[in-house]
């Protein structure tokens, strides 16, 4: 049925509609929405038969799920930013053992300093996890996102994450396409586990394992990602067949057959970078976009493909890699190992700093023309850098960095618009 | 695309307004997409929100940088937020208050705008008659359907009973229905005086 | 009491699994029908009380709930003794998953018996001290806020052992520990203010705390039957010395044990609802050197000369033990005079 809902409101019944049968979150912003929706629908009856545990911090939920999850039962939670991280060790823990728990990731960024704003840097921070990642562009991709990976996750028992971006699309209003539940139901199977803690055939899971078994081990969790660059489209045609849209997948290009310059990126600001890329192709610039959805399993061969052609790819990234510069940008190069282009990161929208299309304009007009920097910070304030770097200069006791920059930006002034 | 934003403070209902708006375009069939400018919420501080309404998928992200229109809830904010910025010289602006512009102090700057797109209207007012409380952007809303003749008063009225139940909804209707009609009288007004 | 009273036992051996009793009534070790919860082959040191307690613990928990029953385990000595890989010691469903969370992983397993209707299915989730009383306090808190139907067994060697004998939040005063040596003007662990889990869980007010010893294992067995008769978050410490941290001989476990309990150092008893319902008396009080004096993690204060002030402070802590648990009077066990204690810090008999 067609809405005009909250994205957490769309997630929430999405995955309500998944028919989960435990679920444990703390909350966070800006996932608070989605975990205080689900609990109402457990609480009045309308998801049943499920378990709603309000646990105690972020390493708990992951915890009570990964015990879930090994006795049976489809498990789900969601956080964000230092909720992740909170929850790392069980992340490592779950993908590990193998337990096809499904997470919402509303992404938002990383202290010190504190921000509540968007940007990627806790999901790129677990990148490594052995987590599948998937980016949604778009509420209505975010809540069909989930549906297929409750199905992806159990078919390669290994667990997944779907990235939605905090406040901009957890907070949007905008028209979904909420599925009926025979439908979800036909789609998603019941959960089948491959490994159960079962009185009836004792197991043990979880044992410590040396040298000898390790890497076998590890391997496995990599294994099961090769399997899923397979499955995430097989599941997306699926997805496409029974619910008439085209959602998941590897990656999904815009514009760029004929494209000398191609602008790659994650999650919603593709939206953006669309419309930007509309006005330049009206210009004639000869630009597209190859958007990622499969962050991890990284799709090497369908990004090769995709950008081979082209003159140029400009990595349009919202997270940093201190002390070195991109991350989605050093996955894209593995993936173009031998090709001759030019590349350009671009690191944008951190803390939730607007990505605006006049911003686009200029970036992307610069790209077709090789005048950018191979690293480049768009919207950045030097002059405000410089400053404090003086500061620290020219005292040891120059105070803390946010405090001595907020004032220097006079915060009131700093305001939403 | 039309692109609004609306102005005001916590606790006045500046996100509600650009939901319902939204609501109100996609219950005539239309696309729209509403969000807040994110930030801590706290009573009392300025907030922003954004609606935009196409007749396709709107794809874009940004904050509404140039906006075709404004809605002010809380004119205390006017001389201390820069309010108008990106407003074109042929967007409409609402405010809720009982002054004019020029009472407002604002005399100087709608001087660039178009004058029939510009008012003023007491939604607060009409907010406390018809509701018991001075929120006003139910009201608000009625009186842009007006204005902006972007959506109808019926599918504003439609969106505020779909989110409020009962006597809530219905009085925030009635506030929308009579500042629709306030609006309305007043727009008759200014084009008679304009043309007379 | 729990465990009733033991008539006949034979002297200098202590062997438990009295052959006059009924047959219910007799240790779960003494029947040939006996899980094996944790079976041998594990990897444990000679005489570890961990290994032992667990052991009983466990295949009382199974006898009580009929086999079905799934355990989660902390990081620790008994999942690492139990588990060298290739091979496990369990023969029973069993999960580890990480240091700080197996009472939230305990949580999850009966949350997921619960939505499938396998509610006769019971859980027990179990750790050391480190585990339950340093970096698993949160989770443990929290499922007992909730009041999960989890029974969480806690075995305090008083040290994280496994990682070679670092000092824990349940390390006790003056003993030696890797990061706590016997060096410098107060050698050994400082006296702190010290964190009894047991207490924690009964300001939870639970339905059922108790604590225990491997000296008594029968009273062991009877206080996890009685915990599986409960349904809501319980908890069980149990006190196994460590003969490598502790540096006692492996044969004397037991012994040491019931040294503990002998002294005041550890009371042994049952609380429900936050209120202490039945202590353990003492039999026959000895002065706490008689418990200190065998300890290796003690040798310190004898050698080179007797840190007397010391031990005093420790007689002391166990004089308040006694007092605050009542923990002598009759040789019959009873009801302390003032049910709960500690809430206002004067509790006690």
């Amino acid at each position: 049925m067609l809405r005009q809902v909250e994205g957490s409101r769309a997630v929430a019944e999405a995955v309500a509609l998944c028919r989960p049968e435990v679920i444990c979150a703390y909350p966070i912003s800006p996932q608070t929405h989605i975990v205080e929706n689900l609990s109402q629908l457990v609480k009045s009856g309308e998801l049943a038969p499920c378990e709603f545990v309000n646990v105690e911090s972020e390493l708990a939920a992951m915890s009570v799920a990964i015990g879930a999850s090994a006795t049976g039962a489809r498990a789900y939670t969601a956080t964000a930013s230092q909720g992740l991280l909170y929850m790392t060790e069980a992340l490592y823990n779950a993908s590990g053992l193998g337990l096809p728990i499904v997470m919402t990731l509303a992404n938002r960024a990383i202290g010190a300093p504190i921000n509540i704003w968007n940007d990627h840097s806790d999901s790129m921070s677990q990148r490594d996890s052995g987590w599948i990642q998937l980016y949604a562009e778009t509420n209505q991709e975010a809540l069909d996102l989930h549906i297929q990976a409750f199905r992806l996750a159990e078919e390669l028992s290994t667990p997944v994450m779907v990235c939605m971006d905090g406040f901009i699309l957890t907070h949007a209003v905008e028209r979904v396409e909420i599925p009926d539940q025979e439908y979800v139901d036909a789609f998603l199977p019941a959960f089948q586990p491959r490994q159960v803690l079962d009185p009836d055939e004792p197991i043990s899971i979880g044992a410590m394992v040396g040298p000898e078994a390790f890497m076998e081990v590890k391997y496995l969790a990599h294994a099961k990602q090769m399997q899923a660059l397979e499955l995430i489209p097989e599941i997306a045609a699926d997805f496409k067949d029974a619910f008439g849209r085209d959602s998941g997948g590897l990656i999904r290009a815009y514009r760029a057959e004929d494209a000398e310059t191609i602008v790659l990126a994650l999650g919603s600001v593709l939206g953006t970078i669309k419309d930007t890329v509309d006005e330049l192709r009206e210009q004639g610039v000869k630009i597209g976009i190859v958007g990622i959805t499969s962050f991890r399993p990284f799709p090497l061969d369908a990004v090769r493909d995709a950008l081979s052609h082209a003159e140029r790819v400009v990595v349009l990234e919202k997270a940093l890699a201190v002390g070195v510069g991109g991350i989605v940008s050093a996955n894209v190069r593995m993936a173009l190992a031998g090709i001759q282009l030019h590349g350009y990161t671009v690191i944008a929208g951190l803390g939730g700093r607007p990505i605006t299309k006049a911003s686009l304009r200029g970036l992307l007009a610069d790209a077709a023309a090789d005048r950018l920097e191979p690293l480049t910070f768009l919207d950045m304030d030097w002059d405000v850098v410089n400053r404090e770097l003086e500061r620290m200069g020219a005292s040891r006791e120059s105070g803390p960095h946010a405090e001595n920059i907020l004032r220097d930006v006079r915060s009131v002034a700093a305001g939403p618009v | 695309m039309f692109e609004v934003r609306i102005h005001g403070r916590g606790g006045q209902g500046v996100v509600t307004a650009a939901e319902l708006l939204s609501l109100a375009a996609f219950d005539e069939g239309r696309y729209a997409q509403a969000f807040p400018s994110f930030g801590s919420e706290r009573m009392g501080a300025p907030v922003v929100s954004f609606c935009r309404i196409d007749d396709h998928e709107i794809r874009v992200r940004e904050p509404v940088m140039e906006p075709d229109a404004l809605i002010v809830v809380d004119p205390t904010l006017l001389h201390q937020v820069d309010l108008f910025g990106g407003l074109g010289p042929d967007g409409f602006i609402l405010i809720n208050t009982a002054k004019s512009f020029d009472e407002l102090g604002l005399g100087e700057l709608v001087k660039g705008f178009r004058h029939e797109r510009l008012l003023t209207a007491p939604a607060g007012e009409l907010a406390r008659k018809h509701t018991g409380r001075a929120v006003a952007n139910a009201a608000l809303l009625g009186g842009f359907a007006a204005l902006s003749g972007l959506i109808s008063l019926d599918a504003v009225a439609g969106a505020i009973r779909e989110r409020f139940a009962g006597t809530v909804g219905e009085g925030n209707v009635a506030a929308a229905q009579a500042a629709h009609a306030w609006v309305v009288e007043e727009m008759r007004e200014l084009s008679g005086a304009a043309s007379g | 009491m729990s465990a009733p009273a033991i008539r006949f036992y034979q002297t200098g051996s202590f062997a438990v699994g009295n052959r006059l009793l009924d047959p219910e009534q007799r240790s779960v070790q003494a029947g040939e029908q006996r899980m094996n919860s944790i079976t041998c082959g594990h990897r444990a040191c000679q005489g570890c009380g961990e290994a032992l307690g667990a052991r009983y613990a466990l295949d009382a928990a199974m006898r009580a709930t009929n086999g079905q029953m799934i355990a989660a385990n902390a990081t620790g000595c008994l999942e690492v003794f139990s588990t060298p890989y290739p091979e496990t010691s369990w023969r029973i469903p069993w999960i580890h998953s990480l240091f700080a969370n197996a009472p939230a992983v305990s949580t999850g397993i009966a949350a997921a018996l619960r939505v499938k209707g396998r509610e006769d299915v019971r859980v027990v989730g179990q750790g050391g001290d480190g585990g339950t009383v340093d970096i698993g306090m949160a989770c443990l808190s929290g499922m007992f806020e909730r009041g999960d139907d989890v029974l969480y067994i806690c075995y305090d060697n008083e040290a994280y052992m496994n990682t070679g004998v670092q000092r824990s939040g349940a390390t006790p005063p003056a003993a030696r520990t890797a990061t706590t040596q016997a060096v410098g003007p107060e050698p050994g662990n400082v006296f702190g203010q010290g964190k009894s889990a047991p207490l924690i869980a009964m300001a939870h007010e639970i339905p059922y705390v108790a604590t225990a010893t491997v000296a008594e294992l029968r009273d062991l067995e009877a206080k996890v039957a009685t915990a599986m008769e409960i349904r809501g978050a319980r908890y069980l410490h149990v006190f196994v010395p460590c003969p490598l941290g502790w540096g006692t001989a492996s044969k004397d476990t037991i012994r040491i044990a019931r040294l503990a309990k002998e002294s005041g150092i550890f009371p042994v008893f049952e609380a429900r609802d936050g209120e202490v319902t039945d202590v353990s008396k003492i039999r026959r009080q000895v002065p706490v050197e008689d418990y200190l004096r065998p300890q290796k993690r003690f040798a310190h204060l004898f050698k080179p000369e007797p840190r007397t002030e010391v031990i005093a402070r420790i007689q002391a802590g166990a004089e308040r033990n006694i007092r605050r648990f009542g923990l002598l009077g009759d040789s019959e066990s009873g009801r302390s005079e003032s049910g709960c204690a500690g809430a206002d810090g004067e509790g006690g008999a």
